[in-house]
């Protein structure tokens, strides 16, 4: 019943230790963005099932186009971000895009075409300037400080993530549940974000190649970055998805359906406390460490939903561990990456990892309704355990060889 | 420095037009509404309905029987959905200011008797013939967290009881003949055969079919692929439903009528796409709203049989319900 969103916020708080202007003011754009973002989606159902008397169908399909629209979009984003050797510009685009789309969402009235269109073309930007920016950042930054940096950036993001849906229900409010009021403030804030990007980011462009030389995407190949790439794949397969995870504790619990957004946040409150302090800790442990520790927590996950311990207890458990997983690993594996990609291919590398990791969610979380279908609830559940353990047993073993590898 | 201050200035600028446009809206809205009167919404010659129209939008509205395009009689009370049936009637509106929404059980004179909160955007209301069980869908969704998939909760409320459905996604179900359990069932458009028996869609698998629900019980069956949005006849032999065209609803919906006793489907006259829950006028017509723009639609008929013409009931009005008994 929900698909993956191929990305998530993530976050933390500031302790003041020296982060780069330029990871701030990344960190500023991706948080009025999200404002503007999560805005439009807190309140495109409401507009499209009340604005627009859509029935269930329909709605669907406009929906299911969310998920296809990254993933090609990301790595095309990336390369060409390497060969231009302009982040920035690529970046900036991404989030021209998903400005110009909610003008397109006002503009589209009825046309479920249309609407569509606007949709895909505002989940295409956000797969567009994910990879550059997140170059960008590896790029500001002492190798040896970046996950603070990265946990310092998710944790603004998700801060926008927060407060879209309250902006959204306050224009709402004030404008007597007036879509289209939504959609322009939403726009507004958008190309906010976007003037900030253009005019307090700075590029990264590196030393420019030799004339005639083009990048060498060979470099790739190259045993520490393959190694990272099947890792993130492999570990991205023991990932079933927000959606199932919150089934299973709505079920398990037998909470009123009122409860089910709750769950969502208690997992971001979790991801957003403890974004920072597991990326500072990550620079110290070193990131596979902390990476691995971030599926160990998710396969605990698994285990808690398979037993029959119940409660409040056992809610916040799950929920703090949850969270604790995605802060441990979205900003971290970026972190983790970047130092290992030569610095002309980073944005592609990075675009690549992200792409596995999303295309191997994709996959598990398929696998993971069949296996519900199949075996009922706690056969999948039990199933997906025991995906953890093996998967998580693997990377293990790859990464810890790759870092004596480096460390030799 | 010179940049952070351009930055702010700009942004100030387009702070300035979020604000503008949010107040400009908030007065556009405000149109003059129409003085609500006491409305009669107790069994007898009347149709019960959402207006649409400027000056009572949104608002619950009966018409005559013999002059449904006649003069409305418009109450104080704002509904999405709605539906009456032995004197009592269901509400599902806007919970305050903050996009929540919540149901109103109604008595013979559209007074809110009772209020309970909803999770979800409201999309059906039907009422069982005796006023005992009201049913209902919303649209749970979706923001970020979830990844955004929607999904549908079809619950039920006992008047008399107390007792509730949460979501029929709990109900044993059968499928062609064999007990199923899927992680992706939806349901929605619940019809009522009496109390304890209803029909309603289900979705699982990209199939969307009819089923026959059993509430004492807990249970439902399959009867029909692509059946959406049933709705029983007064006589309880047909059912009246939005056809997905091929199969496929990105083609739009074909309104027909299923024959229970032999299952042959009759296309009816309306051509256009229609996407509602139809309600029956009487057992050889049946109404149904058609959108016109973003904001309106009209409550048009057509007979049952496939015969006849499409033609406008009521106009600038959604969510009809027939208050007589046929």
């Amino acid at each position: 019943m929900y698909l993956a969103s191929v990305e998530r916020p993530a976050g933390a708080v500031d302790r003041g230790k020296r982060i780069a202007a330029n990871v701030l003011a990344l960190g500023t754009v991706s948080l009025i963005t999200d404002v503007s973002s999560e805005m439009v989606s807190a309140v495109l159902p409401l507009y499209l099932v009340v604005g627009l008397g859509l029935g269930p169908v329909v709605y669907g399909v406009v929906d299911g186009l969310y998920t296809g629209a990254t993933a090609l979009l990301r790595l095309v984003g990336g390369y060409v971000a390497d060969r231009v050797r302009r982040r920035k510009l690529i970046a900036g685009l991404g989030y021209g895009i998903s400005a110009v789309a909610k003008a397109g969402l006002l503009a589209a009235g009825t046309s479920i075409p249309a609407l569509s269109a606007a949709i895909v073309a505002d989940r295409a930007g956000k797969g567009l300037r994910t990879a550059p920016r997140d170059a960008l950042i590896t790029l500001s930054t002492d190798p040896e400080n970046l996950g603070r940096a990265f946990g310092v950036h998710r944790a603004m993001d998700s801060a926008g993530a927060f407060a879209g849906p309250l902006v959204a229900i306050a224009v709402l409010a004030a404008s007597g549940q007036a879509f289209d009021a939504v959609f322009v403030v939403s726009g507004c804030i958008a190309t906010i974000g976007v003037l900030v990007l253009v005019l307090l980011v700075r590029d990264h462009r590196g030393e420019p190649r030799a004339a005639g030389k083009r990048i060498d995407l060979r470099q790739l190949r190259h045993a520490g970055v393959r190694t990272l790439l099947i890792a993130a794949a492999l570990l991205g397969l023991s990932t079933i998805g927000d959606g199932f995870v919150y089934l299973m504790l709505q079920r398990r619990e037998n909470l009123a359906t009122g409860w089910f957004p709750l769950l969502a946040v208690g997992t971001s409150l979790a991801y957003l406390v403890l974004a920072v302090p597991l990326g500072a800790l990550a620079d110290r442990v070193g990131r596979a460490k902390v990476f691995l520790g971030g599926y160990a927590a998710l396969l605990v996950v698994y285990l808690l939903l398979g037993t029959s311990w119940g409660g409040v207890p056992a809610l916040v458990t799950v929920l703090l561990l949850y969270g604790g997983f995605y802060a441990a690993t979205d900003g971290v594996l970026m972190a983790f990456a970047g130092p290992l990609l030569p610095a002309e291919i980073r944005t592609t590398g990075l675009a690549l990892i992200q792409t596995g990791q999303a295309l191997a969610y994709l996959v598990s979380s398929v696998l993971f309704g069949v296996a519900w279908q199949w075996w009922d609830a706690s056969g999948a559940i039990h199933a997906a355990a025991i995906a953890a353990v093996v998967t998580l047993g693997g990377s293990a073993l790859l990464l810890l060889r790759t870092r004596r590898e480096v460390a030799a | 420095m010179r940049r952070g201050l351009l930055a702010g200035v700009f942004s100030l600028v387009l702070i300035a037009i979020a604000v503008t446009y949010v107040v400009v809206a908030g007065h556009r809205n405000a149109a003059p509404a129409a003085a609500a009167s006491a409305v009669d919404a107790s069994p007898g010659d009347r149709i019960l309905f959402r207006s649409t129209a400027a000056a009572s939008y949104g608002r619950a509205a009966t018409v005559a029987r013999a002059a449904p395009a006649g003069t409305r009689t418009v109450s104080a009370l704002d509904c999405n959905r709605l539906y009456e049936a032995a004197g009592v009637g269901i509400c599902l509106r806007p919970d305050g200011p903050l996009a929540t929404y919540q149901l109103a059980i109604l008595d013979a004179h559209l007074a809110v008797k009772d209020t309970y909160p909803m999770v979800g955007v409201p999309n059906r209301a039907r009422v069982s013939p005796s006023g005992h069980v009201l049913a209902w869908t919303v649209f749970v969704t979706g923001d970020s967290y979830n990844g955004g998939k929607f999904s549908t909760r079809a619950g039920m409320l006992d008047v008399a009881t107390g007792q509730t459905v949460d979501t029929l996604e709990r109900f044993a179900v059968t499928r062609d003949g064999k007990p199923y359990q899927a992680v992706d069932l939806n349901f929605w458009g619940v019809t009522f055969v009496d109390d304890d028996h209803f029909y309603a869609t289900m979705s699982t698998a990209g199939k969307r079919y009819l089923v026959a629900g059993d509430i004492a019980a807990q249970t439902v069956r399959t009867l029909a692929e692509n059946v959406e949005c049933p709705s029983l006849s007064p006589d309880g032999t047909r059912i009246a439903f939005k056809e997905a065209v091929g199969g496929n609803p990105n083609h739009g919906w074909r309104l027909s009528v299923l024959d229970l006793a032999t299952m042959r489907r009759t296309h009816l006259a309306e051509t256009r796409s229609v996407d509602d829950q139809a309600a029956w006028y009487d057992n050889g017509t049946v109404m149904y709203a058609v959108r016109r723009g973003t904001r309106n639609s009209d409550v048009w008929s057509v007979p049952a049989d496939g015969g006849g013409q499409p033609a406008i009931l009521i106009p600038d009005a959604e969510s009809p319900a027939a208050l007589w008994s046929n």
